[in-house]
């Protein structure tokens, strides 16, 4: 019963349950939903699918993570996925042997590190001018897809170059190439923030960023490394989406990815409020969502129903989450003691990913209270 | 007076001496400056538009400026509150889309406009409740609240009609047809509803216990539930008022539009937003004035019309000119908050 009480609180519970309600319902409608077949030496089926549509949402949302655990939020991903397809495409398409490895290399460079350089004016408005992150990242939201426009003059760019097809629709090894990228890049951050003290530095800004400051961590340098990243991880996604279409659309490459990812994050246990964040989490949060999307195609129901679902998912995991459902599930368990912080319940130490992060000591002025802690730091 | 008196942190209230009386003209003035800022950009937009157009400014184009922008003016109206409690609301261009669709197949089905055109209101007023509900009772953010909301009304335009729906009923085409001659200044019934709206906002802001806890809570929400003031009911308040103003858009939308589509409005609540900021209000939240929403939204809307005249100037340098507006009237305000403090 304890064990059932615990398991109930902890918060990749639920989003999990969904998961695994999804997996049954496609499983229920398609039997053979969850074979995993060898076809030419590649991987063929529902799981693989589902990751490899769900590479470029990780990436934008392995950002989004870290962005979330600074307190900010980026929603300009979106646009900067949109810029970086339309560099690439446009390099390729104007290139005169658009076949070439170096030519391909060269376009995702030049996209990938366009979009470094956004992130990272992102991050100069937010820690050096001080301007709210929400907003500083709703400018380039609204210009990005503009400047996207411009690249590709108004058209759609379509390039016809098979290393550049690779990316996003290849394989490598039998896997398909973009979830190789997609997890090389998962495995990287995870080891850079979790082996190393950055990912407690990051925290340590989210939760107090004056008192990191006071206690020596360079919080200017952090958050501009943090919305680079971003900048970087939603270049790379720009490329595999360019990639897999072939082509650069500069409306809707990418649209409402900021808010997919987001979601992901927020499912994922990783709070608005910033401070401790779950790589995990946000993976789980991440093939909940685009599980969710192929689900309902499966289900033969059309593919722009999908916001419904979404919005019953997140309705329903966020009121199992909430401290007032929490408080009648706890006093139904009966055992639970209270808990000062609701939302950010302490897990238990067997999670490896996560148990190193110091427990978040918010205050009550820090809690839930975003306005408060909005307003402190722009007073600050 | 009382949301004036929040403003002030304790240090500066117990100041004396006769600084004083400067200081506080200064800083009442330095309130005022994100709005001055509006007005005199928008001025400039007038003189610069006024000597490189012929008939720039025409009555003619100005009366349309308001009437092309007047779903975006309540939208405006809705989000200043909203964003007044230190809030935000992604939900609005998507109900914008729910209320035409949701009116149209009404009329379809045979309802008369006395039915239809509330409905197409409530809607909004319904959605607005749903993320009030969600955010006081579940504790959940607005953001994530309003984001919810979103998904589920663009989800729900789908459910009632994946295809784009003409509306030919007699009232939305009258709404949509009248143009009252004021010389040669023109008014619509969507151009006066919006300034209703605004004018109402503007009452409710600054004269009423309401508006006053409205900025309470924004300037601080732990101070004015200690205060006594009605945090809670407030808060719930504002979200149906302003899902209440996006079920209203969605009516003037439908209106100059004159069919409903489940893509409409995708990217509104960004233009909102910026119309909010742009006319200097904080997305903090306890400082802005609905007045200043209104410019907002002018000054968002003289972009496009001076695109319109230039003739040369693709649709895309739009969203970069509204952007780069916003990142001069965000650093701006950043530079405001930098002196006060």
């Amino acid at each position: 019963m304890n064990v059932l009480s615990r398991l109930a609180r902890h918060r990749f519970t639920w989003p999990l349950v969904a998961l695994a309600a999804l997996l049954l319902a496609d499983v229920l409608h398609t039997p053979t939903f969850l074979n995993v077949r060898l076809q030419d030496g590649h991987l063929f089926g529902g799981p693989v699918d589902i990751l490899r549509n769900a590479a470029p949402l990780l990436l934008v949302s392995l950002g989004m993570t870290l962005v979330i655990a600074t307190r900010g939020i980026d929603l300009s991903v979106g646009a900067v996925l949109a810029i970086s397809g339309a560099v690439a495409c446009d390099v390729i398409a104007s290139s005169s042997k658009p076949g070439s490895a170096g030519t391909v290399l060269w376009a995702i460079f030049l996209g990938c590190a366009i979009c470094v350089v956004l992130g990272f004016g992102n991050g100069f408005l937010v820690a050096v001018v001080r301007i709210q992150p929400i907003i500083a990242t709703l400018i380039l939201m609204t210009a990005g897809r503009g400047i996207a426009m411009l690249i590709t003059e108004g058209q759609i760019t379509t390039v016809n170059s098979p290393p550049f097809a690779t990316i996003g629709g290849g394989f490598w090894l039998g896997l398909p190439a973009a979830v190789i990228i997609a997890g090389l890049i998962f495995a990287a951050v995870a080891v850079g923030t979790r082996r190393t003290a950055l990912g407690v530095l990051v925290e340590s800004v989210g939760i107090n960023p004056e008192a990191s400051r006071l206690a020596g961590v360079r919080s200017t340098s952090i958050l501009l490394a943090v919305y680079a990243a971003s900048g970087l991880f939603a270049g790379v996604a720009g490329i595999m989406v360019a990639s897999n279409v072939a082509a650069a659309d500069a409306n809707n490459a990418g649209l409402f990815i900021e808010l997919d990812a987001i979601l992901a994050v927020v499912l994922g246990g990783t709070l608005l409020t910033g401070g401790r964040f779950s790589l995990v989490g946000t993976l789980i949060g991440v093939l909940v969502i685009q599980t969710l999307t192929i689900s309902v195609t499966i289900q033969g129901i059309s593919g722009s129903v999908t916001p419904l679902f979404k919005a019953l998912v997140v309705i329903a995991v966020f009121l199992l989450q909430s401290p007032v459902v929490r408080s009648k599930l706890r006093r139904r368990g009966g055992t639970a003691p209270p808990v000062a912080v609701p939302p950010a319940l302490p897990t238990p130490s067997s999670d490896p990913v996560t148990g190193t992060a110091p427990e978040t000591g918010t205050g009550p002025g820090t809690g839930t209270e975003t306005d408060g802690a909005r307003a402190g730091k722009v007073s600050s | 007076m009382a949301s004036l008196m929040n403003r002030l942190r304790p240090a500066e209230t117990v100041t004396d001496g006769p600084a004083v009386a400067t200081a506080r003209r200064l800083r009442l003035d330095q309130r005022y400056l994100p709005v001055v800022g509006s007005v005199v950009v928008l001025i400039l937009m007038l003189v610069v538009g006024g000597t490189r157009y012929e008939n720039f400014l025409s009555p003619l184009v100005m009366s349309n400026l308001l009437i092309d922008n007047s779903y975006i003016v309540v939208l405006a109206v809705g989000m200043t509150f909203v964003i007044l409690t230190g809030g935000i609301d992604l939900s609005v261009g998507a109900v914008v889309a729910l209320s035409g669709v949701l009116g149209a197949r009404l009329f379809d089905a045979g309802w008369s406009a006395a039915v239809t055109i509330p409905a197409m209101v409530l809607v909004g007023t319904v959605v607005g409740l749903l993320v009030g509900v969600m955010v006081l009772v579940f504790d959940v953010q607005p953001f994530i609240a309003t984001l919810a909301a979103m998904f589920l009304a663009r989800g729900l335009c789908y459910v009632f009609a994946p295809e784009s729906i003409p509306i030919r009923a007699k009232s939305i085409t009258a709404l949509g047809t009248t143009r009252w001659e004021l010389g040669e200044w023109t008014l619509t019934p969507s151009g006066l509803i919006s300034l209703l709206m605004v004018a109402g906002a503007f009452y409710l802001l600054h004269y009423s216990r309401f508006g006053r806890t409205v900025y309470a809570i924004g300037a601080d929400e732990a101070s004015a539930r200690l205060m006594g003031l009605p945090v809670a009911r407030t808060k719930l308040l504002v979200y149906v008022l302003a899902g209440s103003c996006s079920g209203i858009a969605g009516l003037l939308f439908a209106v100059s539009t004159r069919a409903a589509y489940s893509r409409n409005g995708i990217g509104m609540e960004t233009t909102a937003i910026a119309a909010v900021v742009i006319g200097g209000t904080m997305l903090t939240g306890g400082s802005g004035y609905v007045l200043g929403s209104l410019l907002g939204v002018l000054a968002l809307g003289l972009i496009q019309t001076m695109i319109t005249f230039e003739g040369t100037l693709s649709s895309w340098w739009t969203s970069i000119f509204i952007g780069s507006l916003l990142f001069v009237f965000v650093v701006l305000q950043r530079v405001i908050v930098a002196g006060r403090t």
